[in-house]
């Protein structure tokens, strides 16, 4: 028995930069999709898209869509492999 | 008979150790969530507090890291557990009145491995088990966690420069809120499991389930709602420190230090390593001042806690020794009753000593002037 476990290692440095600065990085290309679009540059009015987040672009807005669900699924898919690790089958 | 009392005594001890791990962690979740006024300070700890509960169910690999692998179970007593369990919960809340943001694990930890040295001496701790499993990853995960903080704050400042200010603040405390939801989660996966592995060890220790078993149904809900109560009373001091102390936090750098957390906590959970939440949560939010120019990072609070993070094992561990060695002197159930009995004594004389200079959610995002209570009511001068 060695007293570091490389592979763990550089997987929870891999999955750690891809989940944990990747997935908000996908997050972030959405907001920036989302705000694309006609209205950008009228922000300011009194309605509850004042601030600019929703651009307007109906493009914008798929690939938004498209960002957000792949940040979802990600974590959907992430929390599943906890559960499937952390209830190992009854062995032993 | 006696032994059922002393198991008894020795469970509820630990729920008041995952208590306490609650409210001493809540911080670690919700602080820049609530520093960022992406969630008002109650509707946080509600929210951590549910995620906390469902998040014990949701992986055991560390319970069976903290149940099995640090200390020979063979050598354990009830006794042991007991005043390894008293040594945390003393140091757990030393740290919280100064709202310094220690690890609860490795109090845990510390009190348990002091008290076993205390009964059998050194050879009853599996200290390859300890090093390899504790020890190292307490220094491997806040640099990782840092690391992978700083990237993310980075990439989302990148992303979004061209967002006006509001839009980007708007945005990314939607973000935020969904990280610390994860953060919560992860905590409960992670730490109400350590105290599900001490009250696993206990019955181990009493015969009562068979060794290497996994935690009862009972011990991981009794423990998902302590965690989760504790969390939801809200360790407001600590909460002010990481979330004002260290660095000055916009929605950006919170989503990537809560991200950052989650991440390492849930990953490193199912590989079974107890980490500190604490010490990955405190390693995402200087990562977040790292990644951003212009941010300040408070070095001197940084190492007021690294300074407290060396010391945890090692006191908690004294304390740990120091109850087993007076309930051994007493002997039997009257040693272990007068531990406890000294126990809620502390509890109740911090508690009041924390009453001087109360932090709550109504003063709890005030400037930071340098210390944990705002300068307000000039008590607190020590």
């Amino acid at each position: 028995m060695s007293w570091i476990n490389l592979s763990a290692l550089w997987k929870i440095v891999v999955f750690g930069l891809l989940a944990g600065a990747g997935l908000p990085a996908i997050f972030a290309m959405g907001l920036y999709s989302l705000s694309r679009g006609p209205r950008v540059q009228t922000a300011g009015g009194g309605d509850s898209d004042a601030d600019g987040l929703v651009g307007g672009s109906v493009v914008g807005m798929a690939i938004a869509a498209l960002c957000f669900l792949i940040v979802l699924a990600a974590i959907a898919w992430g929390i599943y492999e906890v559960y499937k690790i952390g209830h190992p089958a009854p062995a032993k | 008979m006696s032994n059922t009392f002393v198991l008894v005594l020795v469970v509820i001890t630990a729920l008041g150790f995952d208590f306490t791990n609650g409210f001493h962690d809540t911080a670690n979740a919700m602080a820049t969530s609530i520093a960022t006024k992406a969630l008002s300070p109650r509707v946080a700890v509600g929210i951590s507090g549910v995620l906390n509960l469902i998040g014990a169910f949701l992986s055991l690999a560390v319970a069976a890291t903290i149940a099995s692998g640090l200390v020979d179970t063979k050598l354990v007593t009830l006794t042991v557990v007991a005043a390894g369990l008293a040594g945390g919960i003393t140091w757990n809340l030393v740290t919280w009145l100064f709202g310094i943001p220690s690890s609860s694990s490795h109090a845990l930890i510390g009190g348990v491995i002091g008290a076993t040295i205390a009964a059998s001496g050194g050879h009853a701790v599996l200290w390859h088990g300890l090093v390899s499993k504790v020890v190292l990853p307490a220094l491997f995960s806040p640099i990782i966690a840092a690391l992978v903080a700083a990237t993310g704050t980075y990439l989302l400042y990148r992303i979004s420069r061209s967002l006006t200010e509001a839009a980007r603040g708007h945005g990314f405390r939607i973000g935020q809120i969904g990280s610390a939801c994860l953060v919560s989660l992860a905590h409960g996966t992670n730490d109400a499991q350590k105290t599900m592995g001490v009250i696993t060890l206990a019955l181990i220790v009493n015969k009562s389930v068979p060794a290497h078993s996994n935690a009862p149904f009972w011990v991981i809900l009794s423990c998902g709602l302590a965690i989760s109560i504790g969390t939801y009373l809200g360790g407001w001091r600590v909460i002010r420190t990481l979330g004002k102390g260290l660095v000055e936090i916009e929605s950006p750098q919170g989503m990537a230090a809560e991200s950052a957390s989650a991440a390492v906590i849930l990953l490193s959970s199912s590989f079974g390593y107890s980490l500190s939440t604490t010490h990955v949560a405190t390693g995402s939010i200087i990562g977040t001042g790292l990644g951003k120019r212009g941010a300040e990072v408070r070095w001197n609070v940084a190492g007021r806690m690294a300074t407290a993070w060396v010391f945890t094992l090692p006191s908690a561990a004294l304390v740990g020794a120091g109850a087993y060695a007076l309930a051994h002197v007493i002997g039997g159930t009257i040693g272990v009753v007068i531990d406890l009995i000294i126990l809620l004594a502390v509890a109740a004389f911090i508690y009041w000593r924390s009453r001087g200079s109360k932090v709550d959610p109504s003063n709890v995002n005030d400037d930071w002037t340098g210390s944990v209570a705002p300068a307000e009511p000039q008590t607190a001068a020590a």
